[in-house]
Formats: structure tokens, sequence, C-alpha cells
């Protein structure tokens, strides 16, 4: 190696060599060794989103029609003028604001802090229970929970046990079983952030705290909470993104029914562009759902402030 | 100690031992890529080879009896032709997922099969796409043709004339009742309605005299999907003499009367509790409820429904029930008031079709006419529990010894109607399915249902709508 280089060097073209050597060229020279992940990227991901915003704005049809064309934005009016569209838009916020901001967040953090407050034998039976329910796939999930809610099912054959009306929840009001589906499957996750979380809060200025008179409500509120604050933004984000998404779950449990009260936004979309075939449409809804997931991300950035203070 | 060695490397080369490295790297990565991309390019054939027919069709579960057709179909076909091989692409999903999968495929010509199990429901959308290759030449010069039956011939015919696929059976649907439930309620073995009010009166008598028994089951709403809409909706509304289309003029129908009745029948049977609870109708899984647990438990005495789902009661299947030919009576769906013809039946039914993307289409012809013929398909009806497509099929003795409802059910193959499967169908479907969801449910009733069903028929079908003649 060193004999090679030092052959170069000592040979004439080195000189006017290096002279050609500009900035420029020196630049793209060292981003060689990046082209190969840089094709990849451009190949296989750049590559199926372009198609994907370029699909939203066509009348692209799976079957019925033989050609496609451009509709300018067509399907997005089309969406927003639709009572279906209104319908499953809230449906899905709801869905993430029961199951996922209140349900996995606020029980995850309530596991969390319990967990560290108990000993070694209990933490490992919740942790290990918690987590069974985060490992079971979603599809497994979405046939416990069919079983549990439905109407021979086993919830209640419980509650005509102990002499309560048995309930109808799958029927009467969808979205609010599967949100607490949701809400079993997902908690572990915010639980294990939130452990994490805790476990580098230095115990010496929670006792500073207890010190200077705070009880233990002041004490989570005051200090506990905005010392892990970076934390719940990042899981906040996170879980919101994953319940945006959520499809399986919902598919399994109600197909979106009955009377589409329980068709979330990537429900609806499935329908349209595999059921109806309007795979402009379809790709256009789903734009449309990853814009809310942006909302929901900018305003967590926002009101949380993740740039300053310690984690 | 290195790192000052490399330094005094570089001071004396000007080149760094690791630039050089990299150098190197960067070649051998993007030759790699190159080499990647060139391979994903041209690599996939999918099966173009001219000495290789591939089949995809639909496996659904557990249910072997597709599965075993056609693999010995493809033992025969490689022993009669030396050197050609039947590639054979099961595809296991529920209906939608299978044809928007298969969809998907025909697109390319590197993905698309020689040969596709096409439902009748899809086939016309897919031809106006121009996924499939018009036929006519092959079937004029093939004298089986004449066998099958004249309904049959038009089950692949497309609004252009041309005939796109050959179909390998059909299924036809009508009331299944339970004897013994009928004889606890006093009502006759041999039980035959004539109008819509005949079997709404044989419900209420059952409510009345047998408790703990669904009377009457007719599939309704959206969970279930199409068997709503053609098991259910269309075999009343087909019995009004309305329609869903007017062929001739290509329209689709708006605000017929036949449309109201038959809404209002659905909401009789559920207001009356004459049927399931809306709860268990919509259960996505009732259609399997119904003919996997409730018929063969005894719980419920009534089901409007297909031909095929005695095929779940024999031996080896999803639930074997040996007293099922004892136990359970067949009638014809009457008419609303008896009209003539007096009864009705609504059809369904697969095809066969070759691709246009298809490599080796006269291959897959020739596998097509082996898997059509006479032998062939009285082995598959039987198997898969179909109406037969060949007349020659339909009167084999085998055949009608094989199953004690073939006989009734083939013969209801004269009155039996099609879906308008075109383009739009499954979105007018849907819309039939909300229409009747929300009068079982009570969220709107019988007017207001059909007044939102034309104004989504608008949006959906544009100008192609019609005012029902006589509204």
């Amino acid at each position: 190696m060193t004999t090679l280089a030092v052959d170069r060097r000592g040979g004439a073209p080195a000189g006017p060599s290096d002279a050609r050597r500009n900035p420029t060229s020196v630049t793209l020279l060292r981003g060689m060794p990046l082209a190969p992940a840089v094709v990849l990227l451009l190949v296989f991901l750049a590559g199926p989103i372009l198609y994907c915003i370029w699909s939203a704005f066509t009348d692209m049809a799976l079957t019925g029609a033989s050609g496609y064309s451009f509709v300018g934005f067509e399907n997005f009016t089309r969406a927003f003028s639709s009572a279906e569209f209104g319908q499953s838009a809230l449906y899905t916020v709801v869905f993430t604001v029961v199951s996922a901001i209140i349900g996995q967040n606020v029980l995850g953090m309530a596991l969390a802090l319990l967990m560290r407050a108990g000993n070694r034998v209990v933490r490992a039976i919740v942790s290990a229970i918690v987590i069974g329910a985060w490992v079971v796939p979603e599809v497994v999930a979405g046939y416990l929970w069919t079983a549990f809610f439905g109407v021979d099912g086993s919830l209640n054959h419980f509650l005509g046990a102990i002499g309560l009306p048995a309930q109808d929840l799958l029927y009467s009001a969808p979205i609010v079983a599967v949100s607490i589906a949701n809400i079993w499957r997902g908690t572990a996750f915010s639980m294990l952030v939130y452990s994490a979380a805790l476990s580098e809060v230095p115990k010496e200025i929670e006792e500073a705290a207890v010190v200077d008179g705070a009880g233990t409500w002041r004490k989570l509120v005051s200090v506990t909470l905005p010392m892990v604050r970076r934390s719940i933004s990042t899981n906040l984000m996170l879980i919101t993104l994953q319940t945006l998404s959520v499809f399986g779950l919902i598919w399994t449990m109600t197909k979106g029914g009955p009377s589409n009260k329980s068709e979330t936004l990537p429900l609806y979309a499935y329908e349209q562009a595999f059921q109806f075939s309007q795979l402009g449409y379809g790709t256009a809804l789903a734009l449309i759902l990853l814009l809310i997931g942006g909302i929901f991300s900018l305003i967590y950035l926002r009101t949380l402030r993740v740039g300053d203070g310690p984690a | 100690m290195e790192n000052q060695t490399e330094q005094a490397e570089r001071r004396r080369t000007g080149v760094s031992r690791r630039v050089l490295t990299r150098r190197v790297l960067a070649t051998v990565l993007t030759g790699l890529v190159v080499a990647t991309v060139a391979a994903c390019g041209g690599g996939d054939s999918g099966g173009a080879s001219a000495s290789t027919i591939s089949v995809t069709y639909k496996q659904t579960g557990g249910d072997p009896s597709q599965k075993d057709f056609l693999a010995a179909a493809k033992a025969e076909f490689e022993r009669a032709n030396p050197g050609i091989t039947v590639n054979l692409q099961p595809i296991t999903a529920a209906d939608s997922d299978y044809l928007t999968r298969l969809q998907l495929q025909m697109r390319s010509p590197r993905t698309s099969p020689d040969l596709v199990y096409e439902d009748t429901f899809q086939i016309n959308s897919d031809i106006e796409a121009g996924y499939l290759r018009p036929l006519d030449d092959q079937l004029n010069a093939w004298p089986d043709w004449k066998q099958f039956s004249e309904t049959a011939r038009g089950a692949g015919k497309a609004l252009d004339g041309k005939t796109y696929a050959v179909p390998d059976g059909t299924d036809t649907r009508g009331i299944w009742f339970n004897k013994e439930i009928f004889a606890k309620a006093g009502l006759p073995a041999d039980w035959q309605p004539k109008t819509w009010d005949d079997i709404l009166s044989a419900a209420r008598t059952i409510k009345a005299r047998v408790p703990g028994v669904i009377p009457f089951n007719i599939f309704s709403g959206k969970a279930v999907g199409e068997a709503a809409s053609i098991q259910g909706f269309q075999m009343l509304l087909n019995g009004t003499g309305d329609t869903l289309y007017d062929i001739p003029q290509r329209k689709w129908v708006l605000g017929s009367k036949g449309f109201s009745d038959s809404l209002q029948f659905v909401k009789t049977v559920y207001t009356e509790q004459l049927g399931p609870t809306p709860a268990q109708s919509l259960d996505p899984n009732f259609q399997y409820v119904v003919s996997q647990q409730l018929l063969p438990k005894g719980q419920l005495a009534i089901d409007l429904d297909g031909s095929w789902i005695s095929h779940h009661w024999l031996p080896g299947n999803a639930s074997p029930w040996p007293q099922w030919s004892t136990v359970m009576g067949t009638a014809a769906m009457p008419t609303q008031n008896g009209q003539a013809p007096g009864r009705i039946s609504m059809s369904g039914g697969w095809t066969w079709a070759i691709p246009k993307n298809a490599a080796n289409p006269d291959r897959a012809w020739d596998f097509v006419k082996l898997i059509s013929d006479r032998d062939h398909q009285v082995k598959f009806s039987i198997v898969n529990t179909q109406i037969p497509v060949r007349t020659d099929v339909a009167s084999d003795p085998k055949y009608l010894a094989a199953n004690p409802t073939n006989e009734f059910f083939a013969s209801l193959v004269p009155v039996t109607h099609y879906r308008p499967a075109y383009a739009l169908y499954p979105r007018v479907s849907s819309e039939i399915q909300v229409a009747m969801e929300s009068v079982m449910t009570g969220t709107a009733d019988v007017a207001g249902a059909a007044k939102n069903y034309d104004e989504q028929l608008r949006t959906i079908a544009g100008d192609a709508v019609m005012t029902a003649a006589g509204s």
C-alpha cells in the first residue's frame, strides 16, 4: 500500500493530477461511498412515496378502466365534501385520543410509576403480563377481544354470573370496544418507555423536593413529570402515529362496522382502494392520514418544547 | 502510535490509507448495486418460459377440493403433453382480497399468470380494465362449448359482445328449512311458500310455537358484505318485477317500488323479531355461524341461503352433519305476490380466463379444455357442490346421485338471475347493504333509506341512472 502510494507520488503525472483535484470533485469523490445507500433509498423508499403522491392526483383504478389520467385535486375535494370521510376522520381522532393519548399514555405512565414503587417480584409479574399483551399478534388480540366482548362472550358470562345485565359493546359502541382492545395491546410500549425514563430521574432531586415539603402529588407534577418531558413527547408522537394507522385490530374485530361506526381512516382507505378499486382516491386518503399524523406531531413538539431542558 | 504512523505516511504521500480503502470499497459497492438493480430489472419473468403454464386460483381456508382437483388435472395434462409443466399458484385469501391480488398480478406482463380463476362478480370490470383476452375463436372451434347452457355461455360475455371466460360451475339460492322444527310448529314437511307473506306467516308461527329458535334468517348489513346483497336483497328485488340495472338502457335504476318493498320486508323481519338480532346479523362471520353452527344445532328454522351450504356438512369438511339430508328441506324463493314465474333465484359462479399479459395463452387454453370436459366437470361439480354449467353434466346420474339437493338447486337455473356485475357494482352493492342495515337497526325508515340509496347512486354512477318505470 505504502509502496503504491509512494510510486504514485513519485510518478510524473502526480503534479497535474493534484492541480486538477478542485474542491467540488473532491467532495463528489468522498461522497462516492454513499452512492449505493443513496441509490437504494431513492429506488426503494423515495420511489414508492413519489409514486403514491402522484397516484393520489389521478383517477387510477384497480379494475374497470383501462387507463388513468391526472385529475388534480379532485380526490381531495371529494374526500373533504364526503360525509363518510368526515365521519371516519372523526372516528380516527376519537380512537387516537381515547386509546393512545389517554389510555395507553396515562395507563403506561401509571404502571411505570407504580412499578417503580413495587418490589422486584411484583415488577416482574406485572411486566410479564403487560408485555405479554404487547407481544400477542394484532390479529390474535383482535380475535381474543371479539370473543371477550361478543354477545355470547366471556364478559357477558361473567356479568351474568354476578347478576349484572349483559353488554353488547361490539354492536352499540364499537369504537369504544376497539379502543379498549388497543389500550390493552399498546400500554406495554408506553410503560417500557416511561420505566426507562423514570429510572434516569435522579433520586436526589426528588428527595430534595420532599425535604422542601412537597407531597407525593406535588413531587410528581412539579419534579418528576417535567424531568421526563422529552420522553413523554417522544412517546406520544410514536403511539399517536402507531394508533392512527391501526388496521388489523379493527378489521379483525368489527371490519369497521356496524354501520361504519368504527371505520377509521385506514379502513376507509382500504375499502375505497381495494374493495371499490379506486386506487387514486385510496392513496389520496392515505396522504390525508399522513397529514393528520403530521399535525399531531407538530402539536406535541410545540406544547412540550422538546428542544430545551434535560430529559 | 498507529495514528502517528498514518499521519507521517500521509505527509509523505498526500493520500491517506483510509481514503484509498474508501475508494476501493466505493467501486466494489457501486458495482454490486448496479448488478442488483440489473437483476431486479430483468430477473423476474413470472414463468414466461414456453414450457410452463402458470395457473392462479383461489384456495379457501382448509378446503382441499379445488387443490386436489387441479393437482389431478395437472398430472394428467403433463402426462399427455411431455415437456410441459403446469405451475399451480394458489392464493389463499378471502374473495375480495383474492381478486385484488389477482388484479395486481395481471397488471404487469412480468407477473401475469397464463390462466386465472375469475369470479363472475368481477369479470366485467377486469374486461373493461383490459386484463383479459377474448376467446371467441377458440370457443367456436371447440365442440364442447355447445354443451354449456345458454346462461352459462353468457357468464363471461362482456358488453362488447365478446366472450372472455369459460365458467366451471354456478350456484343458485333458495330456502333451507329445518323439518324437525317445522313439525314442532305444526308446519308441513313439504312446505313451499307462494308469496313473501307465506314466509312471514310461517316465521310468525314458529316464533309463537317454538321458543328459543330463530324463525328466519335473511342476510343483511355491511358486515356480511356481498351475502347481504345477493343472498338477501336481490333475492327479494328480482321477485318484485323491478331491477337494479336496466340492461337495454345501460343505466342503474333509481327509486323503484320494488326497492322500497324489499326494504320493507327486511324491516318487518327485524322489527317483529322474526330474524336474528341485529347484533348477531352484524357479526362479520355470521355466514359461517349460520351454516356451521345455527343450522346444524337446530337453532334456526328457515334460512335464505346458497345451494352450496351442504358442502360444510359433508364428512371431513368444516362441520360434518350426517343427518342433514333428512333434517333439512329445501324450497324455492317465491316472488313477492306469487306473480310469474312464481319463483326466483340468484346465481354467481367462477370462470377460467386467460389474461392479456399471459406468456403462454395457447397452452393455457389446452388446459382449460381439459378441465372443462365432461368427465372433469362431473368430478368438479360433485366435490365442490356446484351447479353444473354443462347440460350433459347436469343430467349425469353420478352427479344427481351425489347429493340429495343437487337436483333441486339445479332446477332453479331457468329462473335464476345474475348480478349486474359491472365496474360500479361493488359500490352499488355496498350501498344496498347500507340501506338494509339502516332499516334493520332502525336508524332510518324505509323511505329514508331508499332516498339515501338514490342519492348515493347518483354520486357513484353520475348520468348512468334512470327512474324506474311506473314510479
